[in-house]
This record gives C-alpha cells, sequence and structure tokens, in this order.
C-alpha cells in the first residue's frame, strides 16, 4: 500500500494550513461522536495548562466516520476554555480534523499521525485513543514531558484490576518482554508518546507501511522503537476505563491486534534471537497498582469453550502444535473443572510453537490465530483460578513467573524456528 | 488375358506403393510430432513447475488446506499434480495434431472436436481444484468462527460448507464439461434447496430456543455479551 493512498489530499492541505509545530497530540477515530468532546476538552486542557508557550495542534485522524465526529473536533476552540486556565498562553492552538484513505483501521489512523508528526517537524507527539473517556489534562502532560525531556517512546502504566488486560499479562507483555528484553508493561499501549526522531524513522520503512494496514500497529510501534534502539520510558497516568458505550474487545479481534502483530514481527527483526536478558524500563510518576474489587466473573464458560475447541479444532491443531503439546491439551481438556490447570510450562510451549507455526503460514495465518482463542480461554480460566483469592503483589509474582517461563523457553523458540524440532 | 491380369496387378501393386509412399512421410510426421510434443511438453511441465516452485504454489495451496487432502488420497504435492496435468494435456494436444496429420478419412471430425473440447477439459479440472481448495479453506474459517462463538455444533456447520462448496464446484465443472447439463442442475437444484430448508427446518424448529437467543443476541440487545468478554482482554 502506498503511503498516498493514506495520507490524502485534504489531509495534507489541512497540515500545510498549520505549517510547523512543537508538539502533536493524534486523536485516531472512527464514529466517536459520544466520547470526541471530551477528550478534545482534556487534551486541550492539558496542553494549555502545561505547554503554554509551545506551538501545538490537536490532530483528528479519522477513518471516514458518519456521526459528525469530525464536526465535534472542529466545532472546539479555544474559546471553550476557562479564561482562568492559563492566562500565559501565547500561541495559537489549532484543532484540525482530517480524514486519511483507505478505510478505517487504527493502523492507518496511528500511520496518518506519524506522517503529520514527521511532515510538521514536531519534537514530541502524544497519541490518544478516542474511548479514554477518564483522560486528564495531566495525561498531556506525563506523556509528552519525557519526550521532550530525552525519551523517544513513552508508554502508559495504569492502576488496572486484577483480572484487566488478561491477554496483555498472559501472553503480550511476557512475551513481548522476552523476545526483545525490555519491560514494557503496555506493549499494545491505549496511550503514548513519541518523539520526532522516532515517527521520521518509522514514517515510510517498507515493513511498517505493510503493518500499517493492520489493526495492532500499536505494537508494531513499540517493539520497532525497541528493536531499533530508541530510548524508552513508562509514565504512570492513573486508572484505565473504557467509555460505556464501547464494548471490551472481542477476543478473537484482540487476539488478531495483540498476538497477530507480535508474531509477524518475529519475521521482520531478528534482534529477538539474541540471548540478552530483559532489563526494566523506568517508570515516571509513581508505581501501579493492581486493584482488587469483586467481580463476578463466569469461569465455567471459559472451562467449556477451552474443552470443546480442543475437542472440535484437534485436527487443526495437529498442524500447528507438536504431537507431545497437543496429547497434554487433550489430557487437560479430559480433567474435571477442580482439577484443570494450563500450566505456565504447558502454555508458553503453546505460544512458541504457535508462533513457529504462523512463521512457516502453516494455515491460514488469521486461521492460526483463531485457532489459539480456545487456548486463551483455558489460560484465563487458569489464570482467574490461581488468583482467585491474591493480593495484588501475589498476582504480579505470578505474572513475573510467567515471564521468566517465557525467557526460559526462549531457546525453544529458537529450536523451532530453525526446524531443530 | 494374362497380360491384363499383369497390368492390373501391376496397376494394383502401383497404387499400393504410391498409398505406402503418400503414408509414410505423413507417418514419420506423426511420430515426429509425438516425439518433438513429448519433449515440448516436457519443457513445459518444467517450466509450469518452476513457476509454481517460484510462487510457492504449495504454500497457498497448504493455506487452503488441498494439500491435506491431497496427501490424504495419497496423490503428489499441488505443484507436481498440475505440473503433470499441463504436461499430458500438452502431449494429448500434440497427439492429436499428429494424428490429424495422417489424413485418415472420417477421424477428422472427432480430433477437430477433441481439440476443442480440450480448453473446456482444463476449465473443468481448474474449476474442481479451486472448487476444493475453496472448500477446504471456507468450511475451515466456518469451524473456527463457529468453536469461537461457542456453537452447539461447528462440524456439522464447517461439512455444510464443505459439501455445499464442492457440490456447487462439480456442478460447474460438469456444466462446462457439456455432461448431463439438465441433470446435474436439477440434482444440484435438489441438494443445494434440500439442504437449505433442511437446516431452515432444524433452526426454527429444533433449535427454537437457540434461534430466539441468537436473534436476541444479535439485534434486541447488541451489547450484551457473556461474562468472558466483559473482561478487557488488552
Amino acid at each position: 500500500m502506498a503511503e498516498e493512498s493514506i495520507l490524502t489530499d485534504d489531509f495534507l492541505h489541512e497540515l500545510m494550513n498549520v505549517g510547523e509545530v512543537d508538539l502533536i497530540v493524534g486523536v485516531p477515530t472512527y464514529n466517536d461522536a459520544a466520547t470526541i468532546g471530551q477528550i478534545v476538552q482534556a487534551v486541550r486542557a492539558g496542553l494549555v495548562k502545561y505547554f503554554p508557550r509551545q506551538r501545538a495542534v490537536i490532530l483528528n485522524a479519522d477513518g471516514g466516520s458518519q456521526d459528525n465526529t469530525q464536526e465535534l473536533v472542529r466545532a472546539a476552540s479555544i474559546n471553550d476554555l476557562q479564561p482562568a486556565a492559563n492566562p500565559h498562553a501565547l500561541r495559537t492552538l489549532h484543532s484540525i480534523s482530517a480524514r486519511y484513505g483507505g478505510g478505517p483501521t487504527s493502523g492507518r489512523g496511528l500511520y496518518a499521525i506519524l506522517g503529520a508528526a514527521d511532515l510538521l517537524h514536531c519534537s514530541a507527539c502524544a497519541v490518544i485513543s478516542a474511548d479514554s473517556t477518564n483522560i486528564e489534562p495531566e495525561w498531556i502532560a506525563h506523556l509528552l514531558q519525557p519526550v521532550q525531556e530525552d525519551f523517544d517512546l513513552v508508554t502508559p502504566v495504569y492502576h488496572r484490576h486484577k483480572f484487566d488486560g488478561l491477554l496483555v499479562r498472559n501472553l503480550v507483555y511476557p512475551m513481548t518482554r522476552a523476545l526483545y528484553a525490555k519491560q514494557v508493561r503496555e506493549p499494545y499501549p491505549s496511550e503514548f508518546a513519541f518523539s520526532g526522531r522516532l515517527a521520521t524513522h518509522l514514517f515510510g520503512q517498507e515493513g511498517w507501511v505493510e503493518e500499517a494496514e493492520q489493526d495492532g500497529a500499536k505494537l508494531y510501534l513499540t517493539i520497532s522503537a525497541i528493536t531499533s534502539g530508541f530510548k524508552l520510558a513508562q509514565a504512570l497516568l492513573g486508572s484505565k476505563t473504557r467509555a460505556q458505550n464501547n464494548p471490551p474487545a472481542d477476543v478473537v479481534d484482540a487476539l488478531r491486534e495483540g498476538v497477530g502483530p507480535l508474531f509477524f514481527s518475529l519475521d521482520h527483526y531478528p534482534a529477538w534471537r539474541s540471548n540478552v536478558s530483559s532489563e526494566p524500563v523506568p517508570v515516571l510518576g509513581g508505581q501501579p497498582e493492581v486493584t482488587l474489587e469483586p467481580l463476578r466473573i463466569n469461569r465455567k464458560r471459559l472451562y467449556d469453550l477451552f474443552r470443546s475447541g480442543v475437542d472440535e479444532l484437534s485436527p487443526l491443531l495437529n498442524s500447528i502444535v507438536s504431537q507431545a503439546t497437543l496429547q497434554e491439551l487433550q489430557l487437560l481438556a479430559s480433567r474435571a473443572e477442580q482439577d484443570f490447570c494450563y500450566c505456565d510450562e504447558l502454555w508458553v510451549k503453546t505460544v512458541y510453537e504457535f508462533a513457529a507455526s504462523y512463521h512457516r503460514a502453516v494455515l491460514n495465518r488469521d486461521h492460526i490465530i483463531q485457532a489459539l482463542a480456545p487456548l486463551y480461554r483455558g489460560r484465563a480460566y487458569t489464570f482467574l483460578a490461581e488468583n482467585r483469592d491474591s493480593q495484588g503483589e501475589e498476582v504480579e509474582r505470578n505474572v513475573e513467573a510467567l515471564c521468566l517461563t517465557f525467557e526460559k523457553f526462549k531457546p525453544y523458540l529458537g529450536d523451532l524456528w530453525d526446524g531443530r524440532r | 488375358m494374362w497380360d491384363k491380369f499383369v497390368v492390373e496387378l501391376s496397376q494394383a501393386t502401383q497404387e499400393i506403393v504410391r498409398s505406402v509412399a503418400q503414408f509414410l512421410p505423413r507417418l514419420l510426421v506423426t511420430l515426429i510430432t509425438v516425439v518433438i510434443g513429448g519433449l515440448a511438453a516436457w519443457i513445459i511441465e518444467v517450466i509450469c513447475r518452476s513457476i509454481l516452485r517460484l510462487v510457492k504454489f504449495d504454500r497457498f495451496s497448504d493455506d487452503a488446506g488441498a494439500s491435506q487432502f491431497l496427501r490424504r488420497t495419497a496423490l503428489p504435492s499441488s505443484t507436481e499434480l498440475l505440473s503433470r496435468f499441463v504436461f499430458w494435456v500438452a502431449w494429448i494436444g500434440f497427439i492429436l495434431v499428429g494424428v490429424n496429420v495422417l489424413g485418415i478419412v472420417g477421424l477428422e471430425p472427432h480430433i477437430s472436436k477433441l481439440v476443442a473440447y480440450l480448453p473446456r477439459l482444463v476449465a473443468a479440472v481448474c474449476l474442481i481444484f479451486f472448487g476444493l481448495l475453496a472448500a477446504s479453506f471456507f468450511s475451515r474459517a466456518a469451524l473456527l468462527a463457529a468453536v469461537n462463538a461457542g456453537s452447539p455444533s461447528p462440524k456439522l456447520i464447517s461439512s455444510t460448507v464443505r459439501i455445499l462448496i464442492t457440490v456447487l464446484s462439480v456442478s460447474m465443472a460438469f456444466e462446462e464439461l457439456g455432461l448431463a447439463e439438465q441433470t446435474v442442475l436439477i440434482a444440484f437444484g435438489l441438494i443445494f434447496g434440500a439442504l437449505l430448508f433442511g437446516l431452515a427446518l432444524a433452526f426454527g424448529l429444533g433449535g427454537q430456543e437457540l434461534a430466539k437467543r441468537f436473534l436476541e443476541a444479535r439485534f434486541a440487545h447488541p451489547t450484551q455479551r457473556e461474562h468472558e468478554d466483559e473482561l478487557s482482554p488488552l
């Protein structure tokens, strides 16, 4: 896909009207009229309060909304703010909305913002998700200030419920950490900031343009920054909640967005083959906490979906995982609910075998990702059962143990990759 | 009398010799055409195999599940199978051209018909091959979607998709070959109609509750999800 198809003439025209800026806050949208007003107000307040002397623009990269999202962004003006918010604002704060080409995917939206950051020569650019309705003006400062100081990519950390972000806790974070040797807690960030240097580096990269078609481009951006040696930091933003009108992502969609790009990256970044221990990434603004509010969850359904999945997909799994792993999965599926335990080692081996099969494309790659869904549900069941009565520290210890198992079994992935197993 | 007999015999012998003299070069040309045709077909086969390997046709075939089907039926790989098919089609084409050179009266119209039929045969084989690929791909997609949605009979859904696409592609192939067009059309219509009618009945009568739940979940409360999905995976 050519980058011209994403950066349309209208998009470039809007950017040219703005001229060079110091800061960009990008908000990719698609039919987000219900939340966009609140997001833009918070972003404006943050920019005026914390960056009064900088040239800044709020850039809404829209995928073709039909619900007046763009009009709402354009309607927002500096007069909407309370005059007392910042009496020292010296610069014009632009708020523009432009439609990128190629249809609505978060990857294209992000690529359009990267292009804008490169073309407007900004020093720092933040990206805010349109469904982060609990955004505070301080988030803008927490994300952009570290970039202005020294860092190239600032990813968020949140106070999250112990059962929130199960795919991130059980696969995306541990595997990214094991492969690329950086302890980034949210490698698939909703909000993040990057430097102009990183934007220029990524914009126009062949692999990136290909990945821009996908929905998991945010994860790919994180991995690109790690493997290219850019300086990383994490910023505590507070609690993460979703907009009420946006239901949580479907498991299969989440796997496509979170796991697909991770497997895809293995082909493009051979850096993962080096045997380096993971190192921490500084967390600015305090440490995240695990919250423990009571939550009613139907674990039985996860267990049932795992069992039926292994039973129905056995011939398919036979092409993806090894015979030994398949036998262990079948044995696991035959166990009663109270004896069920999808342990760390088996889970890690399963994931690595899926990654190797994805690399060899033994089946259609999207089908491989879909076939992981029932197994992920089984792992989620075990995680929920193990941590049902756990305090925050214990949950963190369990996640850390899983991360170490992913690191320990990294040579196993190497062997699978080279066809030695 | 004797002289006349000798003259007739001589004429007959001369005619036979003339006929043989006329036929032998044609036979030679036919044999050369068949041999050169075989060589040309082999070269075409090698080129075809190289191109298919270059575009990783086997991977495409694996991807669509056709390789598994071929392995189960003890057939060679897709690349090998298609290359051999191309070889035989090309060689049979050359053989027919060679036989046509013989000039055997009454055989020419049949040979012309056979030559004209070859492209249709190729099209029919392609239809069946790609039909099987599509059947395998879409039945697997249906199986995965049904399993992940927690449907009660994923294998039934998957098999139905496979049978429908296979029946459709085989019917199209028969139609392309011009074999029993009416019969195939009617048989296809009956099978297709019966299958869909049966599924509609099974869904509406046998699975009233399921149908109700499905429609309610899909249209009445689109945001209502199972508890599992209340946990944000990302």
